[in-house]
């Protein structure tokens, strides 16, 4: 690896950290990027003949900070920044700001830093545009591919969700414990909407936005490093890690969505498999249930599974169950008859997801699960009716796909049985 | 002598490298374990999982308290170890830096080991 691309790594580890704390010195968002900014610049500049400092964080938060209050001086025409010779050797002022990261205190920076950009006031596209630019670092560039939007498009999101900020005014005092964890609530809530932007990327937008499953996890890590002891916070990590283990397996070569059923599971990534079901296991020691939680142990359940064929259907359902109480919601339910119609057949299931029509019926996977249940049934017409409406709600191109396909395969088995049927009589 | 070598580096450093970075270290470590091993000198190796995937029993009590997370929060992690058969302490050195050819960054602790076992749990 060349010196270029482990500081790059470097400087984006250690970006939460060092805006979290220029933003406390400044309480300025846009003052605490420009530094961070400036101290990356100085960092490409002075590490590849020096070396990296010991601790990269710290040089960074202290180079960050000068040049800021320098910018600031230099307008009212004071003192000029030592030259790079001088700054590059930081050791003495390095260890008296470790000691300092080292409390605590650090902890609350990140959090009130991730939670002004998850802030509940914002809606979940700016907080996910907030927390992939601020907090992750990607560029506006980088961000508006993902989201399919002009580059101009995103800066004004972000621009707009900066002045929404500024005037909702996150205190800067330490938080109490109920404001803590609900800041963790909302924060661990962003991380998910990003793990499933990118989730839900197919076709050609996988390439660009496959990468926010790997900033989902790595927030998710951060959060789990600062709050060791958090069980939904160790639920998100395994949810995300068990679910991303899949993604080799989840698209064919043209892009178009491989079922569940139908993935080559050695294509399955069992590295973040295993990290996944350690992460459960601490999680579940903990005895406080919670919907990541239960949503993980559900992703366990099926990485586990040697084929679909295996798979422990019954505990599915029950945990399905447990987190329709937890999270109720009629997806929830949609799940839940999933896996019901394996446990008790399609009838059970057709029952279970009928009095959920009105309030699904703009869902996708309502009309996809309905026509699926209906062929098994042999309804043939009822079930294409649900398909077609499937294909009328689709989000994309690759479920729209998927669903002709199955379309296909319905009309196609039903000309085989009928043809059958002729050549019998 | 055994030697125990184990492996710090900076974990979020290590976590946010790319999969390409990660798995161009990796090829490269084979062809230097590859080396030691053809040399009749390596023994187990092990890469952990990120310290949050760490539990801690701390034992100075009764009964012993379970902890999430690493023992210690050091600024750079114990991200896995080797057991290497030097002749002398500068053989391990000269392991431990044809390793770090392979995987620049972070620190390679260098310990004789007192007691060994290869213990029986399988593979």
């Amino acid at each position: 690896m060349t010196d270029l691309t482990w500081i790059h790594a470097a400087l984006t580890s250690a970006r939460p950290q060092v805006v979290a704390a220029l933003l406390r010195y400044f309480r300025n968002l846009d003052t605490a990027e420009e530094a961070f900014q400036e101290a990356c610049l100085r960092a490409l500049k002075t590490w590849p003949a020096n070396g990296p400092p010991r601790d990269p964080s710290s040089w960074l938060i202290m180079v960050g900070r000068n040049s800021a209050i320098d910018a600031a001086r230099r307008q009212s025409k004071q003192q000029p920044l030592p030259a790079d010779d001088l700054i590059s050797n930081l050791d003495d002022a390095e260890a008296a700001l470790a000691d300092q990261l080292d409390g605590a205190g650090y902890r609350d920076d990140i959090l009130r830093l991730l939670f002004i950009c998850c802030h509940p006031e914002l809606p979940a596209t700016q907080q996910i545009a907030m927390a992939l630019r601020v907090v992750c670092g990607l560029s506006v560039a980088q961000i508006a591919r993902a989201f399919l939007v002009s580059e101009s498009a995103m800066e004004q999101r972000i621009t707009r969700a900066k002045a929404r900020i500024g005037k909702a005014e996150v205190p800067f005092e330490v938080p109490g414990a109920v404001e803590r964890s609900e800041r963790l609530a909302a924060v661990a809530g962003t991380i998910y909407l990003i793990f499933n932007e990118g989730y839900s990327a197919s076709g050609d937008t996988i390439s660009d936005r496959g990468a926010l499953c790997d900033e989902g996890i790595r927030l998710a890590r951060l959060l789990l490093r600062l709050f060791p002891s958090e069980p939904e916070i160790m639920g998100l990590t395994a949810l995300m890690l068990l679910q991303h283990a899949r993604a080799a397996a989840r698209f064919d070569g043209e892009g178009a969505i491989i079922l569940l059923e139908d993935q080559d599971r050695s294509l399955w990534n069992r590295r973040q498999i295993h990290e996944g079901l350690a992460m459960l296991d601490k999680a579940i020691r903990h005895r406080r249930p919670g919907a990541y939680q239960i949503q993980a142990a559900i992703a366990g359940l099926h990485a586990n599974a040697k084929t679909f064929d295996q798979t422990d259907w019954a505990q599915i359902e029950a945990l399905y169950a447990s987190l329709e109480v937890v999270q109720p919601s009629p997806v929830v339910s949609l799940n839940r008859a999933v896996a019901l119609s394996k446990v008790r057949g399609p009838q059970a299931a057709l029952d279970m997801i009928e009095p959920l029509a009105a309030r699904l019926s703009g869902y996708f996977y309502f009309f996809g699960l309905k026509g699926h249940l209906l062929k098994q049934l042999g309804r043939v017409d009822d079930a294409r009716e649900a398909f077609n409406h499937a294909i009328s709600l689709a989000n994309s191109t690759a479920e729209a796909a998927h669903i002709r396909n199955q379309l296909d395969r319905l009309m196609k088995d039903n000309s085989l049985a009928e043809n059958h049927k002729i050549k019998k009589n | 002598m055994q030697y125990a070598i184990l492996c710090y580096h900076a974990e979020d450093v290590v976590c946010a490298w790319s999969k390409e970075q990660d798995d161009a270290v990796m090829s490269k470590l084979m062809v230097v374990h590859e080396r030691i091993a053809k040399a009749g000198k390596l023994g187990p190796v092990a890469r952990l999982m990120p310290t949050t995937a760490a539990t801690t029993l701390r034992k100075d009590q009764d009964p012993p308290l379970v902890l999430d997370g690493p023992f210690a929060e050091t600024k750079e992690q114990l991200l896995g170890f080797y057991i290497v058969d030097g002749e002398s302490l500068d053989d391990a050195l000269n392991i431990a830096r044809d390793l770090a050819t392979a995987n620049p960054g972070g620190a390679y602790e260098i310990r004789p080991i007192m007691f060994y076992e290869t213990g029986s749990a399988a593979k």
